[in-house]
């Protein structure tokens, strides 16, 4: 499917295609720039994988001043530009556009230095999630967020997606997490963005850049807040006979005054993926099985837990396991980590969404997934970070069964709406991308949108950086208002 | 159309330069020069929504800071970043300190080291822009990357972004314990223990030096908090003497804020050096925020924070006239120029103060 019929490309000539391909062969080695089909064919999408897009070449920049020269050579020619991470995104946020060019940062992969007397790490954008937390483990650090995809994924991929993961509630989210950027504009202006120093003098534009899906800027370097390891780390496993019931204990355990360092909740039709998958011990019987887990010294885990026990069997808990060893506990995350591709093992295409919601409309959330899921006859998972209201309603389907991918996003597209709906948002770490560019329609008015422009033409007047991603203009939003909902739409 | 609304859109055809926002004026000692027509916000108060349940707050910008923190108690929740309480009166009560004060002037209390500054808790914002369109940016809920992230971006801005109609901030839970320990170090020592400490798993919620003595506040679940206090040693304040000490120190009350010399804030690495600089200094936030008394030239004290890896703020008193902020690099000062006008392209909020 083509990438997105929204977007109308910059007219790039055929000259000016072939000069800025002769000056990037300048810029690079022969290695680094893919032009030939069978080279760029690897980055023709992301993680969302039913969108995909030939683009004009692939650049693989090795160092600083070769970003900056592939930037201004594509500004100078008014050629769009991608960047990309590890490609796990699954909002279609490194999806590249016609004409354009994906700057790739895989070889950016130094972890220049972990300061541990400052709990800080100064890392180059493709170093991955994971990495950093090992590279700091010798001192008793990690890097907090934890998005599914810590193995794979990388930090400016984080930052670009405001990436969050199951301990977030806890720990914060990447925009928490992040101490400072050092950024390449569109027309090759390098700034250091935020500082090692708490409160950088100006406006936050940290804030601003983060969660920016790469539509302002290209981290060259990122510098990381670490933290310290807890001495343990204890989960507690409850089985609920019905959502609600589990749902009311996520509620009793905030009010109790717990925040535990992970609280996620999974239905029956996703821990039974996963159990054929990765034999976490799920109690499948469950209509809803919630981890919920507590971090800290011994006797202050052993509180935690033995509080949010009292708390669940309260709430109607079915049964309840605590994990003995950190096998154990390792073992039942691995579950809830491994849904995304335990699901994909047992449905040939699935769409992730990602709306949040406020946490006491679960329920009426979740009943009206179960109808849709009914009313289009797809199969949809549900897995929920229960803490902070993100549900990744996972929705099952077969692209080679004709019309089935345009189901699926038409189903997809009325539970983002019914996020909204109930005061909670279509994206909570995934991202708009060219997913979920029509609902930011039915979330922002025209005036927002507007801003959202003026924003984006404050680091990129031509609009080059990923352009067609995240803020739909105010054409696209007068169309998709005209029929009112995600229904009847064409496939985008 | 609420009133604040529309007494803002007729000042807008009636005024002749820029409009300044005001809540209860307790910070109008900060930033630079005051200028422009006021717009009092205080008749804009109350909380919209509260449910302790899903850590989300929601209040009118006017909403007194002590009413919202007030509210926020008797469910034994708080605001983690502990925004300061400013203001003639002898205690948070008497502030007049209001919401929408509080996260335009993105000021942090001594918890901020350990749970995040006042943008980390800014969960949404609704503006009127300066062309009196009603705009909403974030939300209720606790994770939202739709759209750029513009309501972090107004925590701090000082009003020269827009006017805040109303805030939803996430909450925390109050800790169950509390202990503030004291310790005998000098400052070069004092900042190699913090630092130590935090690279441990401790449960420290806020740290302060000043004059050879060291306090560190623990907070947490009772068993840690007795755990650690054991570790930690020193000698420990009772619980009236720690919450008077902590609260003195949030709102500047503290006998080190007195007096006319003028006060400095200098944002460090929490690992700098001692500053090398003239006057008395009051450390917290394990380092990250060093208080200055001092009459030296502005051009030093910059060029010591700019060495040591941060930057400083003319915070009260002295000489506002060559601006009381770190100068930025031309090339982000730029940047923060543009990203200013795409928000108020006329002009309506730019009043300098940022």
């Amino acid at each position: 499917m083509p990438a997105n019929h929204h977007y109308v490309p910059h007219p790039v000539s055929e000259d000016a295609r072939s000069a800025l391909l002769a000056e990037l062969a300048a810029i690079l080695p022969a290695e680094a720039l893919r032009v030939d089909e069978e080279d760029t064919r690897p980055y023709e999408c992301d993680g969302l994988t039913a969108y995909r897009q030939l683009p004009l070449a692939v650049a693989l920049p090795a160092d600083e001043a070769q970003v900056v020269a592939v930037l201004k050579a594509c500004h100078r020619h008014c050629v769009p530009v991608v960047a990309r991470g590890a490609g796990t995104g699954l909002s279609g946020g490194a999806t590249p556009v016609t004409d354009g060019v994906v700057l790739s940062l895989a070889k950016f992969m130094r972890i220049i230095e972990i300061d541990a007397a400052a709990r800080t790490a100064r890392v180059q954008p493709g170093v991955r999630n994971l990495a950093i937390s090992e590279a700091a483990a010798p001192y008793g650090l990690y890097y907090a967020p934890d998005p599914s995809s810590q193995l794979a994924c990388t930090i400016g991929g984080n930052v670009a997606e405001n990436s969050g993961g199951v301990h977030c509630l806890k720990y914060g989210l990447t925009v928490h997490n992040v101490l400072a950027l050092r950024v390449a504009l569109i027309d090759g202006a390098v700034l250091d963005i935020g500082t090692a120093a708490p409160d950088a003098p100006g406006y936050d534009l940290l804030a601003l850049l983060i969660g920016s899906e790469g539509m302002l800027g290209v981290v060259l370097e990122a510098t990381v807040k670490l933290t310290p390891k807890p001495q343990m780390a204890q989960v507690v496993m409850a089985s609920f006979a019905d959502v609600v019931h589990a749902a009311d204990a996520v509620a009793a355990i905030i009010a109790a005054g717990i925040i535990p360092a992970g609280l996620e909740m999974m239905d029956r039709e996703a821990t039974a993926a996963v159990e054929d998958f990765v034999h976490a011990g799920y109690d499948l019987q469950a209509a809803a099985i919630l981890l919920a887990e507590s971090d800290g010294t011994p006797a202050e885990v052993a509180a935690e837990i033995a509080a949010m026990c009292a708390l669940l069997e309260k709430a109607g808990a079915s049964q309840l396991r605590i994990s003995r060893d950190e096998a154990e506990r390792l073992k039942f995350w691995a579950g809830r980590k491994a849904a995304f591709p335990a699901v994909g093992r047992i449905t040939p295409d699935y769409l992730c969404m990602d709306g949040t919601i406020p946490r006491k409309h679960l329920a009426r959330v979740l009943t009206r997934i179960a109808e849709l899921s009914r009313e289009y006859g797809l199969r949809c998972a549900n897995v929920f970070h229960a803490g902070d209201g993100n549900l990744h309603p996972l929705i099952m389907f077969d692209a080679n069964v004709p019309d089935e991918l345009r189901c699926a996003t038409e189903f997809g597209g009325r539970i983002l709406e019914l996020s909204v709906e109930v005061g909670g948002t279509i994206t909570g770490e995934h991202g708009v991308g060219i997913e979920k560019v029509r609902q930011m329609c039915v979330q922002f008015s025209a005036d927002e949108l507007a801003a959202f422009h003026a924003l984006k033409a404050a680091f990129d007047p031509q609009r080059l950086l990923n352009p067609g991603k995240a803020v739909p203009t105010p054409r696209h939003c007068s169309e998709y208002r005209l029929t009112g909902s995600a229904r009847g739409l064409p496939p985008a | 159309m609420n009133d604040l609304t529309s007494d803002f859109i007729a000042r807008l055809h009636g005024a002749a330069g820029p409009l300044r926002i005001r809540g209860g004026g307790s910070k109008d000692f900060y930033g630079n020069a005051l200028e422009g027509e006021i717009v009092d916000t205080r008749d804009h108060a109350g909380i919209i929504a509260y449910e302790p349940t899903e850590l989300v707050v929601t209040a009118r910008a006017g909403t007194p800071l002590a009413e919202l923190e007030a509210a926020l108690a008797e469910h034994g929740q708080m605001l983690a970043f502990e925004p300061p309480y400013f203001g003639a009166g002898p205690a948070a009560e008497t502030s007049t300190a209001t919401i929408g004060g509080a996260v335009a002037a993105g000021l942090s209390g001594p918890r901020r080291a350990a749970a995040g500054a006042v943008r980390d808790y800014v969960l949404g914002v609704k503006l009127l822009d300066g062309e009196g369109h009603v705009l909403r940016f974030g939300g209720q809920v606790m994770k939202n990357v739709a759209g750029y992230d513009v309501s972090r971006l107004i925590a701090g801005s000082l009003g020269t972004l827009g006017l805040i109609l109303d805030v939803s901030l996430k909450v925390l839970p109050r800790p169950a314990a509390a202990a503030t320990l004291r310790f005998d170090l000098a400052q070069a020592e004092a900042l190699a223990t913090m630092n130590q400490w935090g690279g441990k798993p401790l449960p420290i919620s806020a740290s302060a030096w000043h004059d050879g003595m060291l306090t560190v506040r623990l907070s947490g679940a009772a068993a840690g908090v007795a755990e650690a206090a054991a570790r930690l040693g020193g000698e420990t304040l009772d619980d009236a003497a720690a919450a008077r000490f902590w609260a003195a120190l949030r709102d500047q009350r503290a006998a080190f804020f007195a007096g006319a010399e003028p006060l400095w804030r200098l944002a460090l690495p929490t690992t700098a050096a001692p500053a090398d600089l003239p006057g008395a200094t009051l450390i917290e936030w394990g380092g990250g925020q060093r208080w200055l008394r001092s009459g030296a030239p502005a051009a030093q004290i910059r060029a010591v924070a700019a060495k040591l890896g941060g930057h400083a703020t003319l915070f009260r008193g002295g000489d506002k006239s060559a601006g009381v902020f770190h100068p930025l690099p031309p090339a982000l000062a730029a940047l923060n120029a543009r990203v200013r006008r795409a928000l108020d392209a006329k002009g309506v909020f730019a009043t300098g103060r940022r």
